[in-house]
C-alpha cells in the first residue's frame, strides 16, 4: 500500500482544491435558493418554454421553483462539470505522469510489478474521487439544513450516485488513456470530459442523436430522469461501466507491456 | 528460461530456489537488442559481468549505454536476446532481481514537495515487498533507515531539506542513498558524478570501494573516461549500439598503442599507424602511434632527436583511437 498512500499524499493538494472550489459553488448555489425561490416560479415558465434549450438542460421536466428542481439544473451542473473535470484530470495523469517527470526509473528501479503500481494507482485514483465526492454531498446537506429547507434525501443521494459514477467512468477511460501517454495528456482529459457534457446535450436536443446516450456518461446523470423516475436508468449506467471497464483493462494490458522512458 | 535446482538433485538448495548462490556471474548478456520503432538503440549485444566486478561501461552519447541499462532494469522490453542476474531472467524475474540491484540514474528526478527523508523512505519502503511478514518489512526499513544515515552523513547530505530546492549535486547525492541504503548486491550507475562537486565524488568513489571490497558487483557506466580508469577492474567500450572492446583496464591499455613525445626534427610520412598528430612550433611532435615499433625507431634514428617520451595513453585516448579506427 506504499505506492497507494505515496498517490495520495502527492494528489492531496489538488483533491482539497478541487472539493473546496466545487463545495463553495454547491454551497453559493443552495444559499442563493432561498432568495430566488419566488423569482424562479415566475423565471421557471420562461425557462419552460425555451423550446430545444430547454430540453437539452431537461428544464422541461424539472420545476426550477422547487429546491430539488434547483439543484438537479443549478448545482447538478456545478458537481457534473467539475467532477468531471477532477476525475479526467486525475485518471489522466495518474500513469503518464512518472514519465512526463522523470520519477518512472525511481518508481520501477525498484521491486515493485508493473500489476502493483497500476492498482495501487487505480486504487488511490477512485479514493480521490470518493472523498471529493463524500465531502461535497456534506457540504450539500449541511448548506440545505442552514438555509431551513427540508432535504429531499433519496433524490439527493441518487443525484449524486450518478455524479459519482460518472466520474467513476470518466476516470477510468482517462486511466486507460494515460496508460499510452508519455507528456502531459491534461488536454485530453479535459477534452473527453467537454465532450461527454455536450454530447449528452446533442443527444437531448434531437431523438435522431439519442444513440449518444450510450456513448456519454452525462445521459445517466440527467436530474430531469433521476427525479422524475425516482432512479438511475441501469442500461446506461451498466454500458459506461462498461466503458470504465475498457479503459482499466487498457491501462493493464499497455502499461505492463509498454517501454518505460524518463 | 528460469533456472530452479530440484531438490533430489541439490540437497543444499530447496526446489525453486534459484541458480543464484551457483552462477558467478552478476549480469551475462547474450544477443541483447533492441530497436524503439525502427531506431536502433542495441544491436547483439553480449557481455559477462563478474560477480564483485567493478566493471566499467564506456561510450559516447548515443552508443547505447542507457538502453543496456534500461533493458537491465526491465524498464524496457527488448527486440530480441537476453538479460540475466545472478542467474534470473530480467523479464521474468524482475521484481527478485530489483530486491538484489541498486541503480543511481543519471537524472536523479523524485516526486516534488518531499522531504530528502520521505524520498529515503519511500524507497525504503518500496523494498519492503507486501507479501512479507510485517516484522521483515520493519527489519528492513531499520537498516535501511540505519544505512541511509551513515551515507547522509557521508555525503553531507540534510535530509530535511524539499528536493525541488536541492541542487542536481544535491540531488544526485540523494540518489545515492536511495540506491546504496538497501545494500544491494549489484550497483548499476549511469554517470554517477555528474553534479557531483570532486571533494564529493572523492567520498562517493571511497564508498564503492568499500562496497566493493565486501562483494558487491557494480557496473558503472560513464563517459568520464578517467573513472573508469581509477577504479574499474574491466570495461567494454560500447560504440554505435555494438561491444566493440571488453577486456581488462589494463589490458585495454595494452593495446599497443603509445603517446609518443618528440622534441626535433623526424620525418614522419612513410609512418603507418600514426594518429592524432600535433605540431608544436617547429620542433615538437605529439602523437598516438599504434603501428610496429622498428619503422618507429629508424624513422626516429634517421631524424634529429633532442628528447622523446613515450607513454601509455590513457583510456580516453585508446577509446578515442577505438571510436577512431571503427568509423574507418
Amino acid at each position: 500500500m506504499k505506492i497507494l498512500r505515496h498517490e495520495l499524499r502527492q494528489g492531496r493538494s489538488a483533491c482539497l482544491i478541487w472539493t473546496a472550489i466545487i463545495g463553495f459553488l454547491m454551497i453559493v448555489c443552495i444559499f442563493l435558493f432561498p432568495e430566488m425561490k419566488g423569482e424562479m416560479e415566475e423565471v421557471g415558465d420562461i425557462f419552460a418554454s425555451m423550446g430545444s434549450f430547454t430540453a437539452a438542460f431537461g428544464m422541461d421536466r424539472l420545476n426550477i421553483g422547487t429546491l430539488i428542481g434547483f439543484y438537479g439544473i443549478e448545482c447538478g451542473n456545478v458537481l457534473g462539470l467539475g467532477g468531471a473535470f477532477f476525475a479526467a484530470l486525475t485518471g489522466v495523469s495518474m500513469l503518464a505522469k512518472e514519465e512526463r517527470d522523470g520519477t518512472v526509473e525511481f518508481l520501477m528501479t525498484h521491486p515493485v510489478s508493473r500489476v502493483r503500481v497500476v492498482t495501487q494507482k487505480l486504487i488511490a485514483t477512485a479514493v480521490q474521487i470518493l472523498f471529493l465526492n463524500l465531502m461535497i454531498l456534506g457540504f450539500s446537506f449541511l448548506a440545505m439544513a442552514l438555509v431551513g429547507e427540508p432535504i429531499p434525501w433519496k433524490e439527493i443521494l441518487l443525484l449524486h450516485l450518478a455524479y459519482f459514477l460518472l466520474q467513476l467512468e470518466l476516470a477510468g477511460l482517462c486511466f486507460g488513456i494515460s496508460a499510452f501517454l508519455r507528456r502531459g495528456g491534461a488536454g485530453v482529459g479535459l477534452g473527453l470530459a467537454v465532450m461527454a457534457y455536450f454530447l449528452n446535450l446533442i443527444a437531448n436536443l434531437t431523438d435522431k442523436a439519442g444513440f449518444l446516450r450510450y456513448v456519454t456518461p452525462f445521459a445517466y446523470c440527467e436530474a430531469a430522469q433521476i427525479l422524475t423516475e425516482g432512479k438511475l436508468d441501469f442500461r446506461l449506467v451498466i454500458v459506461g461501466m462498461a466503458f470504465m471497464g475498457i479503459g482499466i483493462a487498457a491501462a493493464y494490458i499497455r502499461y505492463c507491456r509498454k517501454d518505460l522512458m524518463a | 528460461m528460469r533456472e530452479t535446482v530440484d531438490q533430489k538433485g541439490k540437497g543444499s538448495l530447496v526446489q525453486g530456489t534459484y541458480l543464484e548462490e551457483a552462477v558467478s556471474y552478476a549480469i551475462r548478456l547474450k544477443g541483447l537488442t533492441k530497436y524503439y520503432g525502427r531506431m536502433r538503440g542495441i544491436e547483439g549485444v553480449d557481455l559477462t559481468v563478474g560477480r564483485g566486478e567493478f566493471f566499467g561501461f564506456i561510450g559516447p552519447n548515443g552508443a547505447g549505454k542507457s538502453t543496456t541499462i534500461r533493458l537491465l532494469l526491465g524498464l524496457v522490453k527488448p527486440t530480441g536476446g537476453e538479460a540475466r542476474i545472478f542467474g534470473m531472467n530480467v523479464g521474468k524475474d524482475r521484481e527478485k532481481i530489483l530486491s538484489t540491484v541498486g541503480y543511481l540514474s543519471a537524472e536523479a528526478a523524485f516526486y516534488p514537495g518531499m522531504r530528502v527523508k520521505d524520498v529515503l523512505e519511500l524507497s525504503a519502503g518500496l523494498r519492503g515487498k507486501s507479501d512479507r511478514l510485517k516484522s521483515d518489512r520493519l527489519e528492513i526499513a531499520k537498516s535501511c533507515r540505519e544505512a541511509a544515515g551513515e551515507l547522509c552523513e557521508r555525503l553531507r547530505l540534510d535530509t530535511s531539506r524539499k528536493v525541488e530546492e536541492l541542487s542536481f549535486g544535491n540531488r544526485k547525492k540523494v540518489a545515492i542513498v536511495c540506491a546504496l541504503q538497501h545494500d544491494p548486491k549489484l550497483l548499476i550507475l549511469d554517470e554517477p558524478t555528474s553534479g557531483l562537486d570532486p571533494l564529493m565524488q572523492k567520498e562517493f568513489f571511497e564508498i564503492l570501494r568499500e562496497r566493493n571490497q565486501a562483494g558487491t558487483t557494480i557496473f558503472l557506466s560513464s563517459h568520464i573516461l578517467s573513472e573508469v580508469q581509477h577504479n574499474c577492474s574491466r570495461a567494454a567500450i560500447i560504440q554505435e549500439g555494438r561491444i566493440i572492446a571488453c577486456d581488462r583496464v589494463d589490458a585495454l591499455y595494452r593495446m599497443g598503442i603509445k603517446r609518443v613525445g618528440i622534441r626535433g626534427r623526424v620525418d614522419l610520412s612513410g609512418l603507418s599507424g600514426v594518429q592524432d598528430l600535433q605540431k608544436m612550433g617547429a620542433e615538437t611532435l605529439n602523437f598516438l602511434y599504434a603501428g610496429e615499433m622498428k619503422p618507429l625507431l629508424a624513422a626516429l634514428a634517421n631524424g634529429e632527436v633532442h628528447d622523446l617520451t613515450m607513454t601509455e595513453p590513457d583510456l580516453e585516448e585508446v577509446f578515442l583511437h577505438d571510436f577512431q579506427e571503427g568509423n574507418t
